[in-house]
């Protein structure tokens, strides 16, 4: 069976100054994959997803989602940004944030109505923060705010979805019912690429990883390629990791 | 003249009332798009943009000769632009830290003004005496003109303010974020710094161009502090701002000799120090008042489980025990104790203390409190 490609990266390379901080990225990501990104810090792997999103401008190359140009398909797309790219001090309360996730589908000038608080208090229902949508953002732990991020996406009802370190800073229980909705997106038939530092949960949540290191190292399924060869050339260290399956 | 007598003036007298409309639309303007300012950390940006009005507004009076306001405030605002415009373009090209571009930009256009304006003074027509007063500003030179100007792009900054609401919103909190959604972030921040310049080079006749930016940023920076809501946080910097205006206005009116915009500045600047002592929920007083009392509340909790657990070793719970032993305890006071005793959670009786039912009751709480938290 031939499976559909969702994302596809050809050639690219980014570069902040002069340093080019990817180099010559292929990369198909097939439909329906949880996908986890994984590399040493300053690998590239946020760089990566703002390339592909077009939040930064590539010296060469192009990505194509469902074959069509990325610009064409932004609606099927979701973000979810690493926690720390915004100022949670900012005036505003958590179903505001999340409201945002629908401001994509209204377009310029129009208002949010019923419906999107609607889709709003379900998405924060689903990540468990419906108590805490009156707060104000800065009053959230660390770990309530990346479930608004969370929340915000799931809004979107997109059909790929980008998360930049989502488990970051989360304890174990958040963790547990995060990678639940990971996994329950990917049972409706979405794509799901994930920026992942704890390299021992990798087996068990994800199905396809890709290993990044300015260059692409490996990209395939987790049983496959998930081992001390593509570790050691991706983190230059030797590693080893037990790997229970 | 004293306040009293400005406020009974300020509608009959046409001077007096065009010059304070006139301030309190700016200090409105002006607020509403300072909370923008204040909001993406751009505090410099008021302070670039007024200052490379400056060389502006030499150049228009030189080219024209001209010292009819709109004029010279056309110069300002086509110099303000280009300013605004460069210090954009040095970010994104050159990768220098957005104040080092605003303030280079700042000083080389100041530089560049004032270097225009000594020049113009040593020139033999008089006529130039008034150009300096786009330095300190001089509310008295406002006229009606003046004034519906500034209330048409008021009028009109709210219609885009209103307009844009949720892309200006979701700019300011998420840019990248905003990107990804599909809205050109790049027109709604150049729609929002036009509206910045355009406020900036309206106040400069009244306030000023060294002044102008506290007039964006002290209204914004007090508002923030009472409100978590954007649309309130833009609504009350506009009042704040407004306020500032007309008290300042009626303040140097009153005291003969006072020029306006920096009384007006002071006025701005009360509402902050003001309102950062004296927000409730991120004032520093309150803040210092719910420390105290959090400790103090810890202090007796404290000094509760340590009796609790003194009298948990004996049958009868009321059993009486000499204070010393408490004396053992750190962060036991005498105050402590009395507090206790007022919420009748202990007995004293001589040199004994004991505890009541009550407290121990409390005590006991604390401990299921506490084990269920570090569950
Ligand atoms: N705005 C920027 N300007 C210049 N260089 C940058 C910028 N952002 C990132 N870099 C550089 O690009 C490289 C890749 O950064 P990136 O944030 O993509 O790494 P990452 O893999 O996401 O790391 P982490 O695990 O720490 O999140 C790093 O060397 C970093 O220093
Ligand atoms: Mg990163």
């Amino acid at each position: 069976m031939k499976q559909k490609i969702a994302v596809k990266v050809d050639d690219l390379t980014v570069a902040y100054n002069y340093k080019p901080v990817l180099w010559d990225i292929d990369l198909e990501i097939p439909e329906g994959v949880l996908m986890a990104i994984v590399g040493p810090n300053g690998a590239g792997k946020s760089t990566l997803i703002k390339a592909i999103l077009g939040i930064l401008k590539p010296i060469a190359g192009s990505v194509s989602i469902y074959e069509k140009p990325y610009e064409k398909q932004r609606s099927l797309v979701a973000y979810v940004p690493q926690k720390g790219s915004v100022d949670w001090d900012f005036p505003t309360t958590a179903l505001d944030v999340v409201m945002m996730g629908t401001y994509g589908s209204l377009g310029w000038i129009k208002r949010p109505g019923q419906k999107e608080k609607k889709a709003a208090l379900e998405a924060l229902e689903k990540v468990g923060m419906l108590p805490f949508k009156s707060r104000q953002i800065s009053q959230l732990s660390g770990g309530q705010q990346q479930r608004i991020f969370l929340a915000r996406a799931l809004v979107q009802d997109a059909s790929i979805y980008f998360m930049d370190e989502p488990f970051q800073g989360v304890d174990a229980t958040t963790e547990i019912a995060i990678i639940n909705i990971l996994k329950e997106l990917r049972k409706a038939g979405k794509t799901v690429i994930v920026v992942h530092h704890d390299l021992q949960t990798v087996p068990e949540y994800f199905d396809w990883v890709t290993f990044l290191n300015v260059k692409k190292i490996a990209t395939g399924p987790v049983k496959d390629i998930f081992n001390d060869d593509n570790l050691t050339k991706t983190y230059g260290i030797n590693y080893k990791v037990s790997i229970q399956e | 003249m004293d306040l009293q007598e400005y406020f009974s003036l300020v509608f009959s007298d046409y001077t007096l009332r065009t010059i304070t409309l006139g301030t309190a639309i700016l200090g409105a303007v002006t607020g509403m798009l300072g909370s923008f300012a204040v909001l993406r950390k751009q505090s410099l940006l008021g302070d670039a943009i007024s200052h490379a009005a400056l060389p502006g507004i030499a150049i228009a009076f030189l080219i024209t000769g001209a010292k009819d306001s709109n004029t010279l405030l056309l110069g300002a605002l086509v110099s303000g632009l280009l300013g605004t415009f460069w210090i954009r373009g040095i970010i994104t090209k050159t990768h220098l830290k957005s104040d080092t571009a605003l303030g280079l930009i700042l000083s080389l256009f100041f530089g560049f003004g004032m270097l225009l304006l000594t020049f113009i003074q040593k020139q033999p027509n008089a006529n130039q005496a008034g150009l300096d007063k786009y330095l300190f500003g001089q509310a008295a030179t406002l006229v009606e003109s003046d004034v519906w100007l500034m209330a048409i792009v008021t009028g009109l900054c709210l219609f885009v303010l209103l307009l844009f609401w949720k892309e200006f919103k979701i700019l300011l909190f998420d840019k990248d974020y905003a990107k990804t959604l599909g809205f050109n972030t790049k027109t709604i921040d150049i729609l929002i710094t036009s509206f910045i310049v355009l406020a900036i080079v309206l106040g400069l006749q009244t306030v000023g161009v060294v002044l102008m930016s506290a007039m964006l940023l002290a209204p914004a920076a007090a508002a923030r502090q009472w409100t978590n809501s954007l649309s309130k946080m833009v609504f009350l910097a506009a009042v704040f701002g407004a306020f500032s205006g007309v008290f300042g206005t009626a303040i140097s009116s009153s005291q003969n000799n006072l020029s306006t915009g920096p009384v007006i500045v002071l006025v701005a600047s009360v509402f902050v120090i003001f309102s950062f002592i004296f927000s409730p929920s991120r004032g520093l007083l309150f803040r210092q008042i719910r420390f105290i009392a959090n400790r103090r509340d810890l202090e007796q909790q404290k000094t509760l489980a340590f009796m609790y657990h003194i009298a948990e070793t004996h049958d009868n719970i009321s059993h009486p025990h000499t204070i010393k032993i408490l004396n053992n305890f750190q962060g036991f006071t005498r105050k402590t104790l009395q507090k206790l005793v007022d919420k009748e959670y202990v007995v004293l009786d001589g040199t004994m203390w004991s505890l009541t039912q009550k407290g121990f009751d409390k005590a006991s709480n604390l401990y299921n409190q506490q084990a269920k938290e570090d569950e």
